[in-house]
């Protein structure tokens, strides 16, 4: 982690941006019913912005080599 | 065919290959080849934060509450992005220290101390043991449920079947002593397991494996993909409620408190802390388990809520546990292959959790808890015996079985309570109380270990008052009225509505009000005082990270001699040897023998013993060597005390220094005006000596003249003698008024008080320096004087006064064309007189300068090397007589139109001051008017000091 | 020829003494009651010696003694300053400003009169 310094700190905004996308009130907006691509949206959402963020973080952390 | 010997063996062959896979680890570790030395080894092992609680209880979880399974994952995601802060610093931290386990870690951060690391251990034993009998009872359901195959019949309640034919006590004595075999083969300074970590591994890529070909089978063995469960599921009703989660706050309020939850349990419980931070191969590995680990619990969520509306659909009527959907489901369309499968990932889920816990446990129960009583009780001679490496071991072991035990007692009695995931709950609940002690001891300094076991016991409290307990009622272990009613019937006591707290859950209660009360208690105690010197050391170190310096503030030392047996005796003579030899290398010396006996020395030693039996125990083991004594704990509260001494008394010393420094202060003032006052001494001093001098040089000049030279004639020789004896009345004069003013300075004049009649005095002065006047041709006037006024005084003072002030006058004004005024007048309050003249009158800046002694007015500042006749102690002393008698004196002049001495006498103050009654007596250095003579400032401060 | 000799004092009797002390001894001498009358002496009446009391009014004897030393007219005189203070300082700076000798009063007529005599060779 040291090799960059930034790493962290880029990594903590993806905390919180996760904080925000896993919790009221941006859940509030896909607990509905009806379906997205045959997936409740809700469902849809958080596992499409999990998979994201794990996508985020290992762009931040490994392209620090 | 699925018989129970079958599944006994696979699980049996399933362990062998892991012990062989740990034994192959620990080989390659010793030949310093390290299998684990790899990022994605690290990231795969972090995965023993999956237990069957997540293995089969997601699914479960699911199915009861659809979405609602996914906090518990999504907060280890949010947790690894502040790996960089949190993690990363921690692992720094525990390495610099050897720290060995979470309990560890608080006791060290908090001045090494033993109790808070017995009460850590405690609470994660208390807190995690209802998670072992989880995994217990999960293997034992599974086992149960497969033995049954073809049928699918859910397990007896688990108290119903007799202790001998429970699988749950086989499956615990099994992994006790697989737990044995990895954990305690033998003892390692830096209470690494290289050989179980590859276990854990390999058990992480099995059990995701077998969860993830489940959902493969569901979802597209059994229907067509994903999209056609969630459009069947939304046919049925009762199935289609979890397709969205509740839409209430408290529902989101829940969800927060479970992410908020679940990100302390992947940092805090024993077995996370023991995997991420003290089985850490190198702080850079967190770089790949960053992503790798959360996208390795993302997988294994990936076919969760499939696999649970998969089963509502195919099971419906809820005959069929949905924590068990997993195994049931490949039962139910006969895939015995894959549910044997299944079978295994959940052993591997087991067992990978309850090694890792039950070690980490251990650990800390031996070197927190067991090992300090041991320590402290002299009998057992403990501190004097050779080898106590064997003995640690065995504690582990016993430690290790008795946890099982625990656990499987627990399981036995309380396990049918609660569905899986709520006892998983409750332990996360209790190892977050770990949270504000271990995350504020990483970044606040101020933490005291006062209030780290203040707030851990309140914590731990709430914690058990508010879930273990009704955990307990609810499985009829103890009567539930206090659920309902609260404790004593006081409704404000239901523990799980404390303090009336409705609308929450009970994981999301119990956590608002422990980790409240843990939080408050944590820093309220610990701002009550300040931290010692071993606390404040510690935090620097643990909040400095890895920068702080590394000293151990070890004050005495010991030599290899001392040193050397001691670790022998915790880590074994050879393992000893050779850590010491290793030591002696780094510091660039050939042998062991070469090592001095210095502080750094003792810190390695500590260091390494650390490793073996914690932090607290190692400081209290080589306390005991440094200093010779016996037994370590005494001489461990002694160097707490001296440091708190030397503390003390630094204290006194900067106490002192500060009262020093302003005792200097007042010194240096009180020289300065010693200085001062010496400086006009010696100008009053050199004054005096010019103002003798003078008349003594013409004396002795004109004497000597005459002595020697007796032809002088007649008219020559009377002038010289008559400047002689001019000069040398000078010189009396001179010397009397010196005196009388060092009298009136120092307040030892004599003074004859009476009715005076100041008219009379005027006119007498006078009469007495007509001939002066006459003789200059200067007109003296007296008309403006009322008669008959009369005033308290000395009457001859008042008439020096007169004369002083007349001659003074004369003096000045010019020969033929001079003129004196005398006034007098008086109001009742006060007599005024004035004496005026023709005169060259003063400047304005040296109206004052006259008063002073020695100093005549002539119009240059520099008035005392201007000498018109007289000694320059007139205007003194008048002044001085009168202040004595509460009056004025000053001058009023405008330069080039003569000028006009004025005094005041008060006739009141004066008559009613007992000076009346005193008539015509005399006193000595009395004051009149009660004192406020002092009052006019600068009357006794001795010969030099007076005017104003 | 005789040396010319400038007493200066503020103190009349002390003048009065002086001259009549140095007249005795062969010397042309003049008066002057203070400083400023002292420098106007010392241009009209060149003197080959200034007797200079140091407390005067007008201007003080180091003042006096600092121009007349400042003027390259009177270069060769010598000055021998007077003082009733006995302060070592005083002598130091009377020294210091050009004066060739010291005397503080009272003094010793038959010493003064050896200490001028010798000044003036």
């Amino acid at each position: 982690m040291n090799r960059s310094r930034l790493v962290a700190p880029r990594l903590a905004f993806i905390f919180l941006l996760g904080c925000f996308f896993f919790n009221y009130p941006l859940l509030s907006v896909f607990n509905r019913g009806g379906d997205f691509f045959g997936l409740p949206p809700l469902y849809a959402w958080l596992m499409g912005s999990w998979l994201a963020l794990i996508a985020l973080m290992a762009w931040v952390a490994e392209r620090s080599d | 065919m699925l018989q129970g010997s079958v599944i006994v063996l696979a699980s049996l062959f399933y362990l062998g290959i892991l012990f062989a896979i740990a034994w192959y680890a620990d080989r390659r570790a010793d030949a310093g080849r390290s299998l684990i030395a790899n990022p994605v080894v690290y990231a795969l092992s972090l995965g023993v934060y999956c237990t069957t609680w997540t293995f089969y209880g997601s699914v479960g979880r699911a199915a009861a509450s659809g979405i609602g399974f996914l906090p518990i994952y999504l907060g280890p995601t949010l947790l690894f992005a502040l790996a960089g802060f949190i993690l990363h610093k921690m692992i720094r931290v525990a390495k610099t220290n050897r720290i060995t386990s979470i309990a560890d870690f608080v006791a060290s951060r908090y001045g090494k101390s033993q109790l808070l690391g017995g009460l850590v251990t405690v609470i994660a034993v208390v807190g995690v043991i209802p998670y072992i009998a989880l995994q217990l009872k999960a293997v034992s359901n599974g086992f149960t449920i497969l033995t049954n195959y073809p049928e699918i019949v859910m397990p007896a309640t688990a108290g119903a079947v007799p202790l001998l034919q429970d699988s749950a006590l086989y499956v615990a004595m099994i992994l006790a002593l697989f737990t044995i075999l990895f954990g305690t083969r033998h003892l390692d300074a830096t209470e690494r397991h290289e050989g179980m970590v590859a276990a854990i591994a390999v058990e992480s890529v099995v059990k995701l494996v077998a969860f993830l070909a489940v959902g493969i089978f569901v979802v597209w063995g059994m229907h067509e993909g994903i999209a056609d469960i969630f459009s069947r599921a939304a046919t049925v009703p009762e199935v289609a409620r979890r397709l969205a989660s509740a839409d209430s706050p408290s529902a989101y309020g829940s969800w927060g408190t479970l992410v908020f939850l679940s990100m302390f349990a992947a940092l805090l419980l024993p077995r996370q802390f023991q995997i991420a931070v003290v089985e850490n191969v190198d702080p850079a590995h967190l770089r790949r388990a960053v992503w790798m680990f959360p996208l390795y619990l993302f997988l294994i969520n990936l076919f969760v809520l499939p696999v649970a509306l998969a089963g509502m659909l195919h099971f419906p009527g809820g005959a069929v546990d949905a924590d068990t959907f997993i195994l049931t489901l490949p039962m139910a369309r006969q895939q015995e292959g894959l549910a044997l499968f299944v079978y295994i990932g959940g052993l591997s889920a087991a067992t990978g959790m309850v090694i890792v816990e039950t070690i980490a446990l251990s650990t800390m129960v031996c070197n927190d808890l067991v090992m300090p009583l041991l320590l402290r009780l002299p009998m057992l001679g403990l501190a004097a015996r050779a080898d106590l490496s064997g003995l640690l071991l065995e504690i582990r072991r016993w430690a290790i079985v008795i946890i099982l035990g625990l656990g499987y007692v627990y399981f036995r009695v309380a396990g049918e309570a609660y569905a899986l995931v709520s006892i998983g709950l409750i332990s996360f609940a209790a190892v977050a109380q770990f949270a504000p002690v271990v995350i504020g001891g990483l970044f606040w300094k101020g933490g005291t270990r006062d209030g780290a076991l203040a707030g851990l016991a309140a914590g731990f409290v709430v914690w058990a008052y508010t879930l273990l307990l009704p955990s307990f009622a609810k499985s009829g272990w103890l009567p539930d009225g206090f659920i309902a009613h609260g404790l004593f019937g006081v409704e404000l006591l239901r523990p799980q509505h404390l303090f009336g707290l409705n609308g929450l859950d009970e994981i999301t209660h119990c956590l608002v009000w422990s980790l409240l009360v843990n939080l408050g208690a944590y820093i309220g105690v610990s701002l009550q005082r300040v931290p010692n010197v071993r606390e404040a050391r510690q935090a620097s170190l643990f909040v400095g990270g890895a920068e702080a310096a590394v000293s151990s503030g070890w004050r005495g030392s010991a030599g290899v001699t001392e040193l050397l047996p001691l670790a022998g005796r915790f880590l074994g003579r050879d393992k000893a040897e050779a850590a010491f030899a290793r030591h002696a290398r780094q510091r660039g010396l050939r042998s062991i023998q070469e090592l001095p006996a210095d502080a750094r020395l003792v810190s390695f030693a500590e260091t390494l013993l650390a490793g073996a039996i914690g932090s607290a125990s190692a400081r209290a083991m080589v306390a005991s060597v440094v200093t010779e004594e016996p037994l370590g704990i005494d001489e461990v509260m002694n160097i707490l005390d001296e440091a708190s001494q030397v503390r003390a008394y630094t204290k006194e010393l900067e106490q002192k220094s500060l009262e020093l420094t302003r005792a200097t202060a007042e010194l240096r003032e009180a020289n300065a005006r010693l200085r001062e006052l010496d400086r006009m001494k010696d100008d009053f001093i050199s004054t005096v000596t010019h103002e003798l001098r003078t008349p003594l040089t013409s004396i002795r000049a004109f004497s000597e003249m005459l002595h020697e030279d007796p032809k002088i004639d007649l008219a020559q020789r009377s002038r010289f003698l008559g400047i002689i004896v001019s000069e040398t009345v000078r010189l009396s004069r001179l010397i009397n008024q010196i005196l009388d003013l060092a009298k009136l300075e120092s307040g030892r004049a004599e003074w004859t008080v009476a009715a005076v009649d100041v008219t009379e005095v005027i006119r007498e002065a006078a009469e007495s320096l007509t001939a002066l006047f006459a003789e200059k041709r200067v007109m003296l006037e007296l008309d403006a004087i009322e008669p008959g006024l009369t005033v308290l005084a000395d009457r001859d003072r008042l008439m020096q006064v007169m004369v002083n002030l007349l001659s003074n006058a004369l003096k000045f004004v010019p020969a033929d064309s001079g003129r004196v005024q005398v006034g007098a007048s008086a109001t009742p309050e006060e007599l005024r007189v004035s004496v005026s003249d023709n005169g060259p009158g003063i400047h304005a800046e040296d109206q004052e300068v006259i008063f002073d002694k020695f100093r005549q007015g002539a119009g240059t500042t520099d008035v005392l090397t201007d000498k018109p006749q007289g000694t320059g102690l007139g205007l003194p002393i008048s002044r001085q007589i009168i202040e004595y008698f509460n009056g004025r004196l000053w001058v009023e002049s405008t330069p080039g139109a003569g000028a006009r001495f004025v005094f005041t006498l008060p006739r009141q103050a004066g008559d009613n001051d007992g000076l009346a009654t005193e008539d015509g007596e005399s006193h000595s250095g009395r004051t009149p008017a009660g004192g406020a003579a002092s009052d006019s400032g600068g009357k006794n401060n001795g010969v030099m000091g007076g005017s104003q | 020829m005789s040396h010319r000799v400038l007493v200066v004092d503020d103190e009349p009797n002390i003048v009065i003494s002086l001259e009549f002390l140095l007249k005795k001894e062969g010397f042309v001498v003049a008066v002057a009651g203070d400083g400023e009358a002292a420098l106007q002496q010392a241009e009209q009446f060149r003197p080959d010696l200034v007797l200079l009391d140091v407390m005067m009014p007008k201007k003080s004897g180091f003042e006096v003694c600092e121009t007349l030393r400042a003027n390259p007219a009177l270069a060769g005189v010598k000055i021998v300053m007077l003082t009733a203070r006995g302060r070592e300082t005083e002598v130091t700076k009377g020294l210091a400003l050009g004066a060739d000798a010291y005397v503080t009063k009272p003094f010793s007529t038959k010493d003064l009169v050896a200490r001028i005599k010798t000044l003036l060779g």
